[in-house]
């Protein structure tokens, strides 16, 4: 699968995603990863226009479902959903009837009852996603669900890989931080390995899940080890409000240990690439030197999940594979 | 199926299409080509390339994808979405003449969903549509500038229009309901 920047006229081995929901990268092919990124890179362009607006999506409902506090996310979701004209609306937990105790299933009915045509859903159970897709007609994009998948954040890595390096395969990708409670993890892993990277996914042996290792990536705890001649290091937040027990010391140690410092980033490839998927803990996984130097596109990632987003609502929009249509 | 144009007679053609626009237009100031993917692309650079040659001046040139303004995108309840490729429009099209390339006029809605999509990226002084075949069965009231070949045809024809940069060869095909 060539992976150039700007494909002109090459028609890609898959040219529709013909899937209702976008639940995880794990059900994806190689080639629907790459659809989604060349359409992305098109989606790129809409949003560098005066009028940045296209009318792909006029009279399509969609509502962004969020069950977890996010900014970042559920900004980039709508903010892709007003580029393509879709009507959106922003149900936000703290202040909808589940606090009154109404179950996911009977909200997603009630919501469903007034035909919106996507979901865009964010929980914190794994597999709440899977869960809506099956009682719900509309077509559910998971944007983050409990410690399972995000697949939209692994895409827009992907894409800001693909945008700098050209392509994902051959490229070493070390993956540094809260490897245990991480969707992003998971996501990044299965995009990555498909796609050809050889990942290195590194953190203290508390938090590393076991049997890590049997998803093709290489476990380990010496952060030196892992940062050697990467193309792209990509660190993890550290997420304390998902821990119950004690994983590490202490933050200061965990940073005198696995945190990013540009002393421990010399022994990575000279043109190596600093991601994370945000909000970022200055001092814990990354110092500041690094999160605001030369190497880092953290802000890419940031600007590149709108595009992202804008590809994966368009491409579902088709639906799924029933009924082909002209 | 029949050989409705050659290689030779495209490019005379191009040829003839780009005096007439240095003609029109009394010159090149102020004039821009963009080419609707995937074809039209490759005619507005010949043409780019063929009036540097008459004029000496270089034209700005684009290329646009209608994909994301087509009016058939949501009509469907469900089918797969087409592909949508990269719009490049390296220039501000503010008081520029605009002349927009496709390789066939048909129906007129691509080159509706064309002008929509150019209205967005800002105001051009005039817009002026160039297409090498022109094969009639207009369901919107729109008209070429520049036509390569006016080609009446059946409505169940279809025309192809080869071109060396995405097919190999350069001809124009018409196959089936001959007029």
């Amino acid at each position: 699968m060539s992976a150039q920047v700007t494909q002109v006229d090459e028609t890609p081995a898959v040219t529709a995603l013909r899937r209702k929901d976008l639940l995880g990268i794990a059900d994806l092919s190689p080639q629907e990863i790459s659809l989604i990124l060349d359409t992305a890179e098109a989606m790129k362009e809409v949003g560098s226009r005066p009028i940045k607006k296209v009318p792909a999506l006029r009279g399509k409902t969609v509502i962004n479902l969020f069950y977890e506090a996010s900014t970042r996310t559920r900004t980039s979701f709508e903010i892709a959903e007003k580029r393509l004209s879709a009507d959106t609306l922003n149900i936000a937990v703290a202040s909808s009837s589940v606090t009154k105790g109404e179950t996911l299933a009977d909200t997603a009915a009630n919501l469903e009852a007034m035909n919106p045509d996507m979901i865009v859903l964010r929980h914190s159970s794994s597999g709440a996603c899977h869960f809506l897709s099956r009682v719900c007609k509309s077509a559910i994009i998971n944007a983050g669900d409990g410690m399972h998948e995000h697949p939209t954040q692994a895409l827009l890595d992907a894409f800001t890989i693909r945008e700098r390096k050209g392509q994902l395969a051959g490229l070493k990708v070390a993956i540094i931080g809260d490897l245990l409670h991480s969707r992003v993890l998971r996501s990044n892993i299965y995009l990555l390995t498909k796609m050809g990277a050889n990942v290195w996914v590194c953190g203290p042996p508390t938090l590393i899940p076991t049997e890590v290792a049997r998803f093709g990536v290489h476990p380990t705890s010496d952060v030196d080890a892992a940062v050697r001649d990467a193309d792209v290091v990509m660190l993890l937040r550290i997420q304390l409000e998902r821990m119950e027990g004690a994983y590490f010391p202490s933050l200061r140690e965990y940073f005198n240990v696995f945190g990013m410092t540009e002393a421990r980033l010399k022994g990575a490839k000279p043109d190596v690439m600093i991601m994370h998927p945000g909000p970022m803990n200055r001092g814990v996984e990354i110092a500041s030197e690094v999160a605001d130097g030369p190497y880092s596109v953290i802000l890419d990632q940031v600007a590149n999940g709108v595009a992202v987003r804008m590809a994966v609502l368009y491409l579902l929009a088709g639906g799924a594979e029933h009924e082909e249509a002209a | 199926m029949s050989v409705v144009m050659d290689a030779e007679r495209i490019s005379r053609t191009l040829t003839r299409i780009a005096h007439e626009i240095v003609e029109r237009n009394k010159g090149v100031e102020d004039l821009a080509l963009v080419g609707i993917r995937t074809r039209g692309v490759h005619i507005a650079r010949r043409l780019a390339r063929t009036l540097r040659e008459i004029t000496g001046h270089d034209i700005p040139t684009g290329s646009l994808d209608i994909t994301l303004y087509r009016d058939d995108l949501m009509r469907h309840a469900v089918g797969p979405q087409p592909l949508v490729r990269r719009t490049e429009i390296p220039f501000s099209i503010d008081d520029k003449k605009i002349l927009l390339v496709d390789d066939v006029l048909y129906t007129g809605r691509t080159t509706r969903a064309a002008l929509d999509a150019l209205i967005d990226f800002g105001r051009p002084k005039a817009i002026q549509l160039i297409v090498l075949v022109d094969r009639g069965h207009r369901e919107l009231p729109i008209k070429a500038d520049y036509v390569g070949k006016n080609l009446p045809t059946a409505l169940e024809a279809s025309v192809q229009v080869r071109l060396q940069e995405t097919d190999g060869q350069d001809e124009v095909l018409l196959q089936g309901g001959a007029e």
